[in-house]
């Protein structure tokens, strides 16, 4: 048993596109990524809207077939054959709480919903105590499993969507942006439960969001992605103290700071231009139309993540 | 907060927010347990049967079809004649009992009655060939109406499977299907139906004495025609329903727990679309029930003696100038089932469909 739990190897995920009557062309939503976690660790996967966050955390639990690469769950590769048996050990936590819950269910038969499709109970009895416990896991009063999910508010159905999460007893959950429709308040209570499940059940998540604050408080290790490749790789705080990769330092400088004399302090780094399409990337590196530090090289050439020391990875020809 | 003392509170500012307590009085025990009833936790059906109560129009309707039930079924069982019996009085064929007014009798029977005999009415008269004529009306509203419901889950089961199959599997499947279904559409309804209802009437023929000899070939070629022209209309709405259901996030979250397609449809996709296919079906029994009558009216409907109300209505035709009630009381019944079978279905569209609410 080693300490890696999950590895992605060049993960390649390219939707057709019809641009044409016949023709189509490859949208790189994920190219070429690769990244790994470990036992019970938190991966924080950062990005813009379009950037293919969600695209990998879907792709890894194979609701898109990968167009390339490899998915290493425990040391047993992912295939389409054995993805009903790992989907006992990955589960997948959603964005929209008021859309990822079936509106014509109650909470007790959607939280029963894995069991009922691993077939992981006796009788119903067994079914009925194992949904009992998982509401009281996540917070949600056991006369509450008879009502539908429409009666609660977003951080309660959220919380219904993490107890499904955990019918099975995953040892890997992806939690796509399982915070940003919540209000703040509501996120805190969410974030900390999410922490306090880690520390009891032992699991690990690959938690993608958008916003840096959420990600760095939760993860133990951040990748932030543009346009489809991991750009940088680092501990929560080497990041946030040193960050080398130009998107990541303009990234953390719009951060908001809750101290007006910090923040007027500070400069920001402001990026010019839009994202480039994902249909008509630039070549080489994919940043290099809105970097302050372009040269030629970045043009003809893709940087590879390239260790900096003490597992720092960062995808750029500049040091 | 039990032992608080409103006297403590410090002095309120001019200009501050500050809530003055010496204003408030505690919630007595009465008060707070009003507070803790929370709404009756309500499922889907029981909020559309709520809704659909409150519809005068759709109860009216209800109570409508309801006694035209009851009436279809009891009747038979209290009028003492048969639809295809020929009248006759102490076991004598009463000729003179033809094409009576409703509430009258004939001489035979007239004669009967006064030797001291009882005689059930002819609440609608007889018909030319001396056969009671309410009952016959009373049968024929009985087979249009089974018509029309069986013909209608036909179209609902084999819409439901194929506009299922297509809307979920998508792609080469769904093309397929689609332009199958829009050939069906394409063809002239009327012109197919004629042509398969004389077809079938020639070819089909059943083992005289069992069940489906006693339908007839007619009724069974009418089901046909259902079977094969009327689900395009159903598939192509479930497929357009199942399209817009399957994109939710729910179904990715069944797929991603290891819900395999079946599944999905049957636990997720079908109860999300329920509503739109309880008001078709409801909306779709009224059009079998036309579609009966005039093919009975033009002659290959159900089989005679056997009446319906299409053909009660064709055979009114000859006489209508001297016997136009022979017309008006299948018409009658056609138009209150039609009517309040209508209106019954835009009431559960009304109370059933989201995106009516008011």
């Amino acid at each position: 048993m080693s300490d890696i739990l999950l590895e992605v190897k060049n993960l390649k995920q390219y939707f057709p596109v019809r641009t044409g009557l016949l023709r189509s062309k490859p949208l790189k939503a994920v190219d070429d990524v690769s990244f790994t976690i470990g036992r019970g660790e938190t991966l924080g996967l950062v990005g813009e809207s379009g950037c293919g966050k969600t695209t990998v955390g879907r792709t890894i639990l194979r609701l898109y077939e990968p167009t390339a690469g490899e998915i290493i769950f425990d040391g047993e590769p992912v295939t389409a054959k054995n993805i009903t048996h790992m989907r006992k050990q990955m589960q997948m936590v959603f964005q929209d709480p008021y859309s990822s819950l079936d509106p014509r269910m109650t909470v007790e038969d959607i939280i029963g919903e894995p069991l009922d499709v691993h077939q992981l109970y006796a009788n119903r009895k067994e079914r009925r105590e194992k949904i009992l416990e998982l509401m009281a896991t996540v917070g949600l009063n056991a006369e509450h499993a008879t009502r539908y999910a429409h009666e609660f508010s977003g951080g309660q159905r959220q919380r219904i969507g993490i107890a499904r999460a955990l019918a099975v007893n995953p040892q890997f959950i992806v939690c796509d942006e399982p915070v940003s429709a919540l209000d703040v308040s509501i996120q805190a209570q969410v974030i900390n439960m999410f922490e306090e499940l880690q520390e009891k059940l032992g699991v690990a998540y690959l938690f993608i969001a958008h916003d840096l604050l959420v990600v760095r408080h939760i993860s133990k290790r951040i990748a932030v992605m543009y346009l489809g490749k991991i750009v940088e790789v680092a501990d929560a705080d080497e990041l946030n103290e040193n960050p080398q990769h130009p998107y990541t330092q303009s990234l953390l400088s719009a951060v908001p700071i809750p101290d007006p004399d910090v923040t007027r302090a500070r400069k920001r780094i402001v990026l010019e231009g839009d994202v480039p399409s994902p249909l008509n990337m630039p070549t080489g590196c994919s940043f290099r139309t809105r970097c302050r530090y372009a040269t030629e090289q970045c043009a003809s050439q893709c940087p590879a993540l390239t260790d900096r020391g003490d597992g720092h990875f960062v995808a750029c020809w500049n040091k | 907060m039990e032992n608080f003392d409103p006297n403590k509170t410090p002095k309120k500012q001019i200009l501050s927010a500050q809530i003055d307590l010496s204003k408030f009085e505690k919630a007595t025990d009465e008060e707070k347990r009003q507070q803790d009833v929370m709404s009756e936790s309500t499922s889907f059906f029981k909020d559309g049967m709520r809704k659909l109560m409150k519809n005068p129009l759709a109860v009216l309707s209800i109570i409508v079809l309801l006694a035209v039930i009851i009436t279809i079924i009891v009747a038979p069982m209290i009028v003492p004649y048969g639809y295809d019996e020929i009248l006759s009085v102490n076991g004598k064929r009463d000729k003179g009992a033809k094409n009576l007014a409703p509430f009258t009798y004939s001489k035979a029977e007239q004669k009967f009655i006064d030797a001291g005999g009882t005689r059930f009415p002819h609440i609608m008269g007889t018909d030319e060939q001396c056969r009671d004529y309410f009952i016959r009306v009373i049968y024929g509203a009985r087979i249009s109406l089974v018509i029309g419901f069986f013909a209608s889950i036909i179209v609902l089961i084999i819409g439901m499977i194929i506009g299922s199959i297509s809307g979920y599997a998508g792609g080469r499947v769904d093309l397929i299907l689609m332009r199958i279904v829009d050939i069906i559409y394409s063809l002239p309804d009327m012109l197919v139906i004629i042509l398969l209802a004389t077809v079938l009437n020639q070819t089909l023929s059943f083992p005289s004495g069992s069940a489906l000899a006693k339908l007839g070939s007619n009724m069974i070629s009418m089901f046909i025609v259902f079977g094969l022209l009327y689900w395009v209309g159903m598939a192509r709405l479930i497929r357009g329903q199942i399209l817009s259901i399957k994109e939710n996030e729910y179904v990715l979250a069944a797929r991603s727990i290891g819900a395999k397609p079946g599944w999905i449809i049957k636990k997720h996709i079908l109860p999300n679309c329920l509503s739109v296919i309880i008001v078709s079906t409801a909306l779709q029994i009224p059009s079998a029930i036309f579609t009966e009558s005039y093919l009975s009216f033009i002659g290959l409907g159900v089989n005679a003696p056997m009446p319906s109300l299409g053909s009660l209505a064709n055979s009114a035709r000859q006489g209508l100038q001297t016997y136009p009630y022979k017309l008006i009381f299948p018409a009658l019944m056609i138009c209150l089932i039609v009517l309040s079978l209508n209106l019954l279905g835009d009431g559960l569209r009304d109370a059933f469909d989201p995106k009516l609410k008011r």
